[in-house]
């Protein structure tokens, strides 16, 4: 042991770019930085890099080499992985047994360069963005059974574990979970995994009225028939500030390519699907609109581009991402029409808002806090000001979270100034 | 077993009881302020009835502002504050200290908005979890989590023990059900945390204010989900000749990719006692009884239980009965709903633990629990909820035989322990309180305990709120009591327990 501490202790006065492979690893390279006070940019697959301020970090600490599943058990519905594990590998390996990560984790990829890329687990959990089924079966946070890592100390802590019923202690789980590596080196974590529904069918409906828009999504939420994601996709904004890519993002042949659209989804077999629609038809009175619906392949397709944000595909403009009480879809939308190009999904709660570099950005997020919401600038133009906050918080909770911080990370080592200016 | 370590009574605030009396009195009317014998007497224990305390005084604020100026008035004069919402947890959560103040909850009773567009409900922390669903039910809507104690447990209550319930298999526990939360800190600091909004941005400290056992913060407004009622919802008896095919029979309809909104286990010990209390037409040649709830479309709800009947049928079940109506299902629930008082006719006594395990394995833990009856002597009766792995065997013994009540405690102890070696937790739903606070150290070593403790004192650095809870006082592994009823004395009685 004395030997593997000194090794890694002059690994870490000799490279800036350490790469651990083991908790144990983990640990002693950050004693070392916590005896030398030396700050440390903590990152996966880098897949989400760009999301939040800038690490100023004399080392960095790669996660993306420490990957691996340590132990898979289907009939549990959990797996336990290393945080380097790419959520793709994830993904294919549930697959097998028809399983899936049910809160669909966006896919920052396309953003970046237009390709897919979901990142780590890790990363995953430090972000804590979840897709199109949050609004029904929960955010990452929800899906977080348990974790192993690293405090700012160089301490081993872990907290839950492999069961869902589980109050024992403080739930640090969901504590990590969308604090964007500020808190914990995570050196494991086990997720909740779910079955994958038999079949998917997708209704789209041709619509753009905001008053009509914003009913149907609260016919939805309403809705016994547990319809699994509902967006809203308007008319891109004719402006030559906007890339238009509706038509490459939604290709499809049932899916007719001119003007707004709504789209909702039902999971299921293949009975209960039919059922379910007939009873929403009649709920939504759906003979009155103009609507096509997607088979299984298509409906897949459409929600994996919802899910990757590819409407907004290699943008060079600001990206908000507004989370807003679903009441209040109705008053966004009339702000944003003809102006912005977004999106709405979460069946009203989720806004996606591209604001050109150019454009007053307060505006934006004035009138997303006015309507309750919060927001997050998840990427930033070539030109954005950087007196803008990225995130929200108000005094009080800032207060807290920076006494929850020191309680972690006492030197404030981990990812120093990556959420807020003051830690 | 009523004898417990609590954190040392400090002498001088004891002594100045009249001083503080009168302060409290000026922060909220002088009727919201008990202090004498009489007064304070009952709320010396919560659910956890073997262990009693009275506190320095009770104060009942009628509002958050009176609530602030209670804490920063404590916080001052390092005074310690015991948060309390109905007093129905089974952990001892709630236990009063002689030099603490009871800071009661009852009084915040309202419901403050049904906000049927958002899907939600603000409500102040004193209403019941039931009354939630009561005031939503006209449009069809219901509050999600369902612990035993509905009818009575306070929401407050429910956010501080993360509570669950028969339907958490499907719809999560309180942490997954609700939006928002209003808290004031130990220091008279209000904030908000979340509102009608999903997730929060920075920090998720709803997450962790959720099951933190009343350390943290006084909740004082809760802002929950709402859901809307299913189409369909039916249940089944299920009978199986043996633990191992039963428990098989859990993990592949699992397997399977069903996820029922309920699944629960009963074994032949609770069978029998429960079909002699309250004649729910069980089984009586199963050795283990599931009971099976689906909701959805008729049509998914018809599909998936042919196919549960089929599971079953691979793990040779012995009975399979599908409720007709309303009526027969809650029939088949009436039984395991009467599991404890049905216990309570068994035996003088009885102890109900709460742990969980991997749901893979039931009949493992079945077995042991069953070696540790024998190995102590003492007869035990379990109900599980199975999907979940969270189990509550009931141990039956008489409390006024002292060398029985050491047995019965060191079996309960070895039961959790168990839980906790087979890859479970200690606590499902029941929180970990007074009752387990010496077993942390079976699921938690020093750095993992300490983490904790350090966000604790980051947040109340002088350890005023409920102090003595939840963390091993002596940082050692000692055994000590589970809810211990005796004669039937159970606080609450007429609660069903499940």
């Amino acid at each position: 042991m004395f030997t593997e501490e000194k090794k890694n202790s002059q690994i870490f006065q000799d490279s800036n770019h350490l790469s651990p492979t083991s908790e144990l690893e983990v640990s002693e390279l950050i004693k070392e930085a916590y005896k030398k006070k030396f700050p440390i940019d903590i990152h996966g697959s880098n897949s989400k890099k760009f999301i939040g301020y800038n690490v100023q970090a004399a080392k960095s600490l790669d996660f993306s080499s420490f990957s691996g599943v340590i132990e898979y058990l289907p009939e549990e519905l959990y797996i336990k992985v290393k945080p380097g594990t790419l959520i793709k590998d994830i993904e294919n390996i549930l697959e097998k047994n028809n399983q899936e990560l049910s809160f669909e984790p966006t896919d920052f990829g396309y953003l970046k360069d237009g390709k897919s890329n979901k990142g780590t687990a890790g990363g995953c959990v430090s972000c804590n963005f979840a897709g199109s089924r949050r609004f029904k079966v929960g955010s990452v946070r929800d899906f977080i059974l348990g974790f192993r890592g690293v405090n700012g100390k160089g301490d081993i802590i872990k907290s839950g574990g492999t069961v869902v019923k589980n109050v024992t202690g403080y739930d640090l789980s969901k504590l990590v979970s969308g604090s964007f590596g500020t808190l914990v080196a995570l050196t494991e974590v086990t997720l909740k995994i779910s079955a994958k529904k038999p079949s998917q069918n997708t209704i789209i409906i041709y619509e753009k009225d905001p008053k009509i828009i914003s009913d149907l999504f609260n016919m939805v939420l309403s809705s016994s028939n547990e319809i699994s994601g509902a967006v809203f996709v308007p008319d891109e904004p004719k402006s030559k500030k906007f890339t238009p890519n509706k038509s490459k993002a939604f290709k499809l042949n049932d899916l007719d390519q001119e003007g707004a659209f709504f789209a909702f989804r039902i999971e299921g077999d293949q009975n209960s699907i039919k059922e379910r629609i007939k009873d929403i038809s009649n709920e939504m009175d759906l003979k009155n609109y103009k609507t096509s619906n997607l088979d299984i392949y298509q409906s897949d397709l459409f929600w994996k581009s919802i899910n990757s944000l590819q409407l907004f595909s290699e943008t060079k403009n600001n990206l908000l991402r507004a989370v807003v009480p679903p009441s209040k879809s109705e008053k966004m939308m009339s702000f944003l029409k003809n102006k912005y190009k977004y999106f709405i999904d979460w069946s009203g709660a989720l806004f996606w808002i591209e604001v050109p570099g150019d454009q007053n950005i307060k505006e934006v997020k004035n009138t997303i806090i006015q309507n309750d919401g919060y927001v997050t600038i998840i990427k930033k133009s070539e030109d954005f000001e950087f007196t803008e906050k990225l995130f929200t918080i108000d005094d009080t909770k800032l207060m807290i979270s920076k006494k929850i911080k020191e309680s972690f990370d006492p030197r404030g080592l981990f990812n120093p100034g990556k959420m807020y200016k003051d830690f | 077993m009523s004898e417990i370590a609590l954190p040392k009574v400090d002498r001088t605030i004891v002594s100045k009881k009249e001083l503080i009396v009168n302060n409290l009195k000026q922060f909220t009317d002088k009727k919201n302020v008990l202090s004498e014998l009489d007064e304070i007497r009952p709320y010396e224990t919560d659910a956890l009835a073997a262990y009693k305390n009275l506190p320095l005084a009770v104060v009942l604020p009628e509002n958050t502002q009176e609530v602030s100026e209670i804490l920063k008035f404590c916080h001052r004069e390092n005074i310690k504050v015991i948060p309390r919402g109905a007093g129905t947890g089974l952990s001892g959560g709630a236990l009063p200290l002689n030099d603490a103040i009871l800071l009661g909850l009852g009084k915040f009773n309202k419901i403050l908005d049904i906000d049927f567009d958002n899907k939600c409900v603000v409500t102040q922390p004193g209403v019941t979890n039931l009354s939630i669903t009561h005031a939503v039910k006209h449009k069809g809507y219901y509050y999600a989590p369902d612990p035993s104690s509905q009818l009575a447990c306070s929401i407050g209550g429910n956010v501080a023990e993360n509570s669950g319930g028969v339907h958490s298999l499907k719809y999560g526990t309180t942490t997954n059900n609700i939006l928002g939360v209003e808290m004031v800190m130990m220091d008279g600091t209000i904030c908000r945390i979340g509102g009608k909004t999903l997730d929060q941005e920075g920090y998720d400290l709803l997450g962790l204010i959720c099951g933190s056992e009343g350390l943290l913060g006084v909740i004082t407004e809760v802002t929950v989900k709402i859901l809307k009622n299913p189409q369909t919802v039916k249940a089944a008896l299920i009978g199986f000749p043996t633990i191992e095919d039963g428990g098989n029979c859990v993990t592949d309809i699992i397997s399977n990719g069903i996820t029922p909104a309920g699944m629960e286990i009963m074994d032949k010990a609770l069978i029998d006692a429960t079909e002699k209390f309250v004649h729910a037409g069980y089984p009586m040649d199963a050795e283990v009884l599931m009971i099976v709830e689906l909701d959805g479309t008729k049509s998914e709800v018809e599909e998936l239980f042919k196919q549960i009947k089929q599971i079953a049928e691979k793990n040779k079940s012995n009975s399979f009965k599908l409720s007709k109506n309303e009526k027969e299902r809650l029939g088949f629930w009436s039984g395991r709903k009467a599991a404890f008082p049905a216990c309570g006719a068994m035996a003088p006594d009885y102890y109900c633990m709460d742990g969980t395990i991997p749901r893979g394995k039931l009949s493992e833990i079945l077995k042991e629990i069953s070696r540790l009856s024998k190995k102590y002597n003492l007869g035990v009766a379990n109900g599980f909820h199975a999907g979940d792995g969270n189990l509550h065997p009931l141990i039956l013994f008489d409390g006024s035989n002292k060398e029985e009540l050491r047995r019965t405690e060191e079996f309960g102890a070895e039961i959790l322990k168990a839980c906790v070696r087979m890859g479970g937790a200690l606590s499902g739903e029941h929180g970990i309180g007074i009752e387990k606070r010496e077993l942390m150290c079976e699921a938690f070593n020093d750095n993992d305990i300490q983490q904790q403790i350090n966000i604790k004192m980051s947040l109340d650095e002088k350890n005023l709120l409920n102090p003595g809870k939840v963390y091993p006082i002596l940082r050692k592994c000692a055994e000590e009591g589970r809810v211990h009823v005796h004669r039937g004395e159970e606080k609450f009685p007429d609660l069903p327990r499940f």
